[in-house]
């Protein structure tokens, strides 16, 4: 037996062993009764953080909506197409910060056209440090392929930075949820947010290309690379999602670049062969217009796209660009 | 400074050197990124990664002559690279000494002493040596498995690497992921945590490496030893003896990782590195006996041929197992790989995974290449994989070949597999839903994933006509939901007239197009249909290369309705599919 068992208990030892006792059952109980959940979860998720894109188009001027500048060289007809619209000037302000969005979807070499022209988007870059006096000019995208892969085989990166942009890629922790007003696909959608949230302006830069599904790939369908998550479903409604994308997006300025133009095999190409020089090439604050003319160079009419009405009956612009008066111009 | 205090720089300054090395296996240009690195040199010094391949394949692979290096200098200086460079052997010192160093100097050295276990890492090379040794019945590198220098190189590149890099995102740009490996962390700890129990414990009892030191170890012209036979006994030299080789006795020469502790830890200085044996005698060879011999050469030679029986490399292979591109026929790439990871590691796009056993035994942590995984399937115009492997069981093809292009044009691209859809999954197939997003992605120019038109009537989509006017049509029916009709994919098909695209809809009214009315008009209480149309999805089989880009952007998320399987695969003649080519 025991020698303890034997021992009587001290008034002291008692008042200590109830005292630890109460304190340890009256923590127990109001952990309990705090973290009490007489409900229990909700179904669904609910996304806290909702972001929404802001509108980063500058004052509207009728008679310069729209530059179509014909020629080869992309450096020569962006700097031509830009001026007709009231020069850089006009779109970026000194001390601002630029985002600019070109087309990175694809892992794939320049020549193939797939994705943006690796010197235009150079030249829009300096274009906005020289003339604009931006602060600073980020280059993102959401690609499709491998995103590192896609910025340097594509040599967006590359050129970018060496034109002193700041390369982003697109991190998972960049997206955030959103919802478009007026819209019924984009909901609670993840999109590539965090580098468009402390910019003043954003630019888009697009080829245009041949798309099996959306008929053609330019503009517009640029934007598609600020989805995240599971963005493929939407091919189901692409024309929506697309009009949907330009209401979400309301840029400073769009360049469509169809100064090689991706006729068949879009959006991912793969061959010279696939590619038709045009020499147009595209300024716009309205992308509707630019796509609207744009689809001309791929032999296709207004009528076969039918997002480009979906966004004007939304009213994100123009589909009758002749409206505009666009400015042409021819570089030799 | 005192020779353990060079052992602990050269220790550190490998271990750092690895780590370096593991960070830098990343495809770029930066600094911190490929560029040269000689990421492979660790995996290059492994005489065993050398002598295995050479017994599977009679030749020695460029940059494996680094393991004569070796080789060269354990013969002069001993088993040195255990101590001073195997970066695994460092962090079983480390935490073998960290574990146990509030034990007491008696204590110390009892967990030090020899043990007859030890034997054990023996067995287990020559089980995995002569599992390789004889090509003609069946031979197999599986000696990876064990090997420090791989199982070290996969566990930092697969496991811990991408952990730490989750928060920042630094390495990789998304969060890279690798089936299974759960196992190799598992394998890892185990191997770690058993410090705490007996400092080295892998290095003494497991360690197929520091075995095949342990044997040419008796070659070495310099050894530790006994400068005289008498001493005062007090055993301090075996306090820290990292190879349990017992310094104090006879010498156990095999077993001397070279750690130098003993010679710092003997206040007499009686014990030194020495080219003239201990005079308190020696052991040079390993204590194994005849019979643990033969069983282990037995059980190595039969082990392979009774894996083989699941007959995964005759007719019962495993579809799934698709291997990088350049990969060996399965026999020959099974004679070369060791499961380093280094091609799952420098894969820009995630998409190369540690194999499993489903592909048969020999299959685990070989890589394979899972779709579903990872930023974009097999990217096009990447040949990182065979770049980096340091046995060629991948070999370095440059892009032309991969591509089929230039000289490599009559030969054509390489095949990784084909791609195969599964009509009850697909949406435009089984859901007369349009989709296509498999055709947008095919990267292969003309695209190998082609598509049809058709035109197919919705559920409830026969309609009578109530009335009609210019470009809208109003119907008995009231079955519709508001613009539901409005995407550009639906038509609308009068008998006798062409289809009319709609443009909006009511509950009881379709829009068409205002550019293009009817050219018949329909009369009240005639039928029209209203069809979806769809751009179903073919696979052209003399196209598809297998890369898995179409099966990775499927957005049938969960079994994907385009899948790739190895079938037709350009490195096994015996798995075509095609006729020609």
């Amino acid at each position: 037996m025991n020698e303890q068992n034997d021992k009587k208990l001290s008034r002291r030892q008692l008042l200590v062993s109830a005292g630890k006792t109460g304190i340890s059952i009256a923590a127990a109980g109001a952990a309990s009764y705090l973290l009490y959940d007489a409900k229990g979860p909700k179904a669904g998720v609910e996304y806290k953080e909702h972001v929404i894109l802001k509108n980063f188009s500058v004052q509207h001027r009728p008679d310069q909506t729209m530059s179509i500048a014909k020629g080869s060289d992309r450096a020569e007809t962006l700097n031509k197409a830009i001026k007709l619209l009231g020069g850089i000037e006009r779109f970026v302000r000194p001390g601002e910060t630029v985002a600019i969005k070109p087309n990175v979807a694809f892992a794939s070499p320049p020549m193939l056209g797939a994705t943006a022209n690796p010197e235009l988007v150079a030249e829009v870059v300096r274009l906005c440090y020289s003339r604009g006096k931006a602060k600073k000019v980020i280059v993102t995208d959401n690609p499709i392929n491998d995103p590192a892969s896609c910025f340097a085989l594509s040599g967006i990166g590359k050129a970018a930075s060496a034109a002193g942009a700041k390369v982003v890629l697109p991190k998972a922790k960049f997206f955030k949820h959103t919802t478009l007003a007026g819209g019924t696909l984009i909901k609670d959608w993840p999109i590539l947010f965090e580098p468009f949230a402390k910019v003043d302006k954003v630019i888009g830069i697009a080829p245009v290309k041949n798309h099996h599904r959306a008929g053609a790939s330019m503009t517009m369908k640029n934007w598609y690379g600020l989805l995240g998550g599971r963005r493929n479903i939407f091919h189901q409604d692409i024309n929506t999602i697309i009009a949907e994308l330009a209401m979400m997006v309301r840029p400073t300025l769009v360049i469509l670049d169809g100064t090689e133009v991706m006729m068949t095999n879009g959006p991912t190409g793969g061959s010279i062969s696939d590619l038709r020089r045009a020499n147009t090439l595209i300024a716009s604050t309205d992308c509707v217009a630019a796509d609207s003319y744009g689809c001309s160079l791929l032999d296709m009419k207004v009528s076969d796209l039918p997002y480009l009405a979906k966004a004007e009956k939304a009213g994100v612009g123009t589909t009758d660009y002749e409206s505009l008066k666009p400015i042409l111009a021819t570089v030799s | 400074m005192k020779i353990v205090q060079a052992r602990r720089i050269s220790q550190v300054f490998f271990f750092l050197l690895f780590i370096w090395f593991c960070i830098v296996s990343t495809v770029g240009e930066k600094l911190w990124q490929l560029r040269g690195w000689p990421v492979n040199w660790f995996l290059q010094l492994d005489p065993l990664a050398a002598i295995g391949t050479i017994l599977t394949t009679h030749a020695l692979y460029r940059g494996l002559l680094w393991a004569l290096v070796t080789i060269i200098l354990t013969i002069v200086f001993g088993r040195f690279f255990c101590s001073w460079v195997c970066p695994f052997g460092s962090l079983h010192h480390f935490v073998g000494f960290w574990g146990n160093r509030k034990k007491s100097a008696a204590q110390k050295i009892r967990l030090n002493k020899y043990r007859k276990a030890q034997c054990i890492k023996y067995f287990i090379l020559v089980f995995f040596l002569f599992m390789a040794a004889f090509p003609s019945i069946a031979a197999s590198l599986q000696v990876g498995l064990l090997d420090p220098i791989p199982l070290i190189t996969r566990s930092f590149n697969l496991i811990f690497l991408p952990i730490v890099d989750r928060s920042v995102n630094f390495v990789s740009v998304s969060d890279r992921f690798y089936v299974g490996g759960w196992l190799i962390f598992a394998i890892f700890l185990i191997a770690v945590l058993l410090n705490l129990t007996i400092p080295r414990f892998y290095c003494r009892f497991i360690c197929p490496l520091g075995a095949l030191f342990g044997i040419i170890n008796r070659f070495a012209i310099w050894r530790i030893g006994k400068r005289q036979n008498e001493c005062v006994n007090c055993k301090l030299c075996e306090k820290s003896c990292e190879g349990g080789c017992e310094p104090a006795g006879k010498m156990r020469i095999s077993e001397c990782v070279l750690c130098f502790n003993c010679l710092d830890d003997c206040g007499e200085n009686i014990i030194s590195y020495q080219t003239q044996p201990s005079l308190a005698g020696e052991i040079t060879n390993p204590d194994i006996s005849r019979r643990g011999f033969v069983l282990s050469l037995a059980s190595g030679i039969f082990a392979i041929p009774a894996v083989r029986l699941s007959g995964k490399l005759g007719s019962n292979w495993y579809h799934k197992v698709i291997r990088p591109p350049g990969a060996l026929a399965e026999k020959e790439f099974l004679k070369r790989c060791i499961k380093c990871g280094q091609c799952m590691r420098v894969c820009p796009t995630n998409v190369i995974q540690p194999g499993g056993i489903d592909g048969g035994l020999e299959n685990l942590w070989t890589p394979v290449l899972n779709n579903r995984i990872g930023s974009s399937g097999c990217q096009l115009n990447c040949v990182a994989c065979g770049q980096v492997c340091p046995t060629s069981a991948i070999r370095p093809i440059t892009l032309s070949e991969k591509l089929g292009t230039g000289e490599f044009a009559e030969a054509g691209p390489i095949k990784l597999g084909t791609a195969f859809f599964d009509r009850g999954r697909c949406l435009p197939w089984a859901m007369d839903k349009p989709c296509i997003v498999c055709e947008e992605n095919c990267p292969v120019s003309p695209k190998a994933i082609y598509t049809q038109e058709c035109f197919n009537t919705i559920r409830d989509g026969i309609l009578t006509v109530k009335k009609v006017s210019d470009n809208t049509m109003e119907t008995v029916e009231n079955n519709l939901s508001l613009d539901k009709l409005a995407t550009g994919d639906y038509y609308c098909a009068v008998e006798g007239d062409e289809r009319r695209k709609i443009v909006a809809n009511t509950e009881n009214s379709i829009e068409i197009s205002p550019d293009k009315l009817f050219g018949k008009i329909p009369t009240a209480g005639s039928k029209i249909e209203v069809q979806v149309r769809l751009q179903r999805p073919y696979v052209d089989i003399e196209k598809c290369i297998g890369c898995g880009v179409c099966e990775h952007e499927c957005p049938v998320s969960g079994k994907k309705a385009i899948r790739v399987s190895a079938e037709g695969e350009t490195r096994s003649a015996d798995r075509k599919l095609l006729l020609k080519r």
